[in-house]
């Protein structure tokens, strides 16, 4: 494992360059995909429509293509920012379908009775939809939720390859082509880097189960 | 109680009609309920009682007609509709209890959201709503913990919480085992003697005859029959409520 030990400053940076992706990454995707979800269970039929045009495109739509319209599409059309700016929103863009329907799975499992009483009280549909369903809906949403934002974990390394530059793949991608290292020491070191992020992850799911359920 | 009679009925409905896909509902129904009336909905499963009540607060929306409280038509959905929805309590035959909040944030959270009130005002009153129905005790369990009579009686406190302007009850003791049943018909009464104006989907005769002002009688979706509780009960007028009671009342 020579060669990772060598270049260990540029693995460290690499790590915390695809860290800061899938931070933005995440808190983007779990904001706009439930805002996406709202959309989709609302009563008002163009939101509805768009909410689900918004996810028939992009949970149909592959990342690498989603990542090249944001990376290439974008600057035609007169949208100049970084690659890093594009590739993590075409990520969010890509994860948010998933997000919302993890999070619209969870909405249905919430008995229609808890929505209308909330209703029956006053509470408008956000109301209704922040302080009644959701709570409850995000309690069987964590499973799923958990598997979705593990794999856009894993998506970084695509966003990675579109240009970012400086994250864990591009550093095995640099230190194998570019100064010639053999691949499997230098890949086995940038599968770390990620386990390190996705290992503590799928942990810190767990403990947000349990609350979760025992707040029942 | 003496009601306010400004000749404006609290709840009129005006040639309301519904559809469930090909099945008419609710064929042309006028009813009007005056302030602090008591209004008891009968009829056979399928007639429309149910749906006739949550359409009051616009839970089920109506295709034709017009349904106004207190002189202000139900508008459709959006902060107006929220807006009066505040002032029509709903007491369902599931209690709906919101699962993830204590029995006491069940009753505080309209008050705190909708009328804005200070949390600790919010919580004096529901204490004095729970202990009127009976179960402060359990101010601070979930709604899981506690019995189907009891939850169906937060429930009812939940409700007046926002201090509605008429409350609905659809069939509230339905979903009761029989020992639990009267003491929810109780706090109905209750409410009944203190002037609340009250529409009511049941079959409970002894509740039609103790607190009503009025039983009305449906089928097929049409109002058959209204008459004050003792008169239909001894002396139903149309055949069907004739058919109807002859089965309910020989057991």
């Amino acid at each position: 494992m020579s060669p990772v030990i060598e270049n260990l400053d540029l693995y460290v940076d690499g790590f915390l360059t695809s860290l800061s992706i899938i931070v933005v990454a995440m808190i983007g995707s779990l904001l706009l995909g439930t805002l996406i979800a709202a959309f989709r269970v609302s009563p008002v039929p163009p939101l509805r429509a768009f909410g689900t045009f918004w996810v028939s495109t992009f949970r149909n739509t592959p990342l690498s293509v989603v990542l090249f319209f944001c990376a290439f599409g974008l600057p035609e059309l007169g949208i100049n920012r970084t690659f890093y700016f594009f590739g993590v929103l075409g990520l969010i863009l890509y994860t948010s379908a998933f997000v919302c329907e993890a999070i619209r799975s969870g909405i249905n499992s919430v008995s229609a009775g808890q929505a209308e009483a909330a209703r029956s009280i006053g509470l408008n549909f956000s109301q209704s939809l922040r302080f009644v369903v959701l709570p409850q809906a995000l309690r069987t949403v964590v499973p799923p939720l958990g598997s979705v934002i593990i794999a856009m974990f894993k998506n970084s390394a695509v966003v990675g390859a579109f240009g970012v530059g400086g994250d864990l793949w591009s550093t095995g991608q640099t230190l194998t082509s570019a100064r010639g290292y053999e691949t499997l020491p230098i890949f086995i070191g940038v599968a770390i880097g990620f386990l390190l992020i996705t290992l503590p992850a799928g942990a810190v799911l767990q403990v947000i189960e349990r609350k979760v359920a025992i707040a029942r | 109680m003496t009601s306010r009679t400004n000749g404006e009925p609290l709840v009129r409905l005006s040639g309301v009609n519904k559809w469930f896909g090909e099945l008419h509902v609710l064929q042309d129904i006028d009813l009007d309920i005056a302030r602090g009336e008591v209004v008891v909905v009968i009829g056979p499963s399928g007639s429309g009682k149910s749906t006739l009540c949550r359409a009051i607060n616009r839970l089920e929306p109506i295709e034709e007609g017009e349904i106004a409280i207190d002189g202000e038509r139900l508008p459709e959905e959006g902060k107006e509709l929220a807006r009066l929805r505040a002032d029509v309590g709903m007491v369902f035959q599931s209690f709906n209890l919101f699962a993830h909040k204590t029995i006491l944030e069940n009753v505080t959270l309209g008050p705190v959201k909708v009328r804005k009130q200070s949390k600790s005002d919010a919580d004096r009153r529901a204490r004095e709503l729970l202990d009127r129905v009976g179960v402060s005790a359990q101010a601070d369990k979930y709604p899981a913990q506690l019995s189907g009579g009891q939850q169906q009686r937060v429930a009812i406190a939940r409700a007046l919480a926002m201090e509605p302007k008429v409350m609905l009850f659809d069939e509230p003791t339905s979903a009761l085992d029989p020992e639990m049943i009267n003491e929810v018909l109780e706090v109905m009464v209750g409410l009944a003697k203190d002037g609340m104006t009250m529409v009511v989907v049941t079959h409970e005769m002894g509740f039609a005859r103790r607190a009503a002002n009025r039983v009305v009688f449906m089928d097929g979706g049409r109002i058959v029959e209204t008459a004050e509780p003792e008169t239909f009960f001894t002396n139903p007028q149309s055949e069907r409520a004739k058919d109807f009671l002859s089965k309910i009342l020989t057991h």
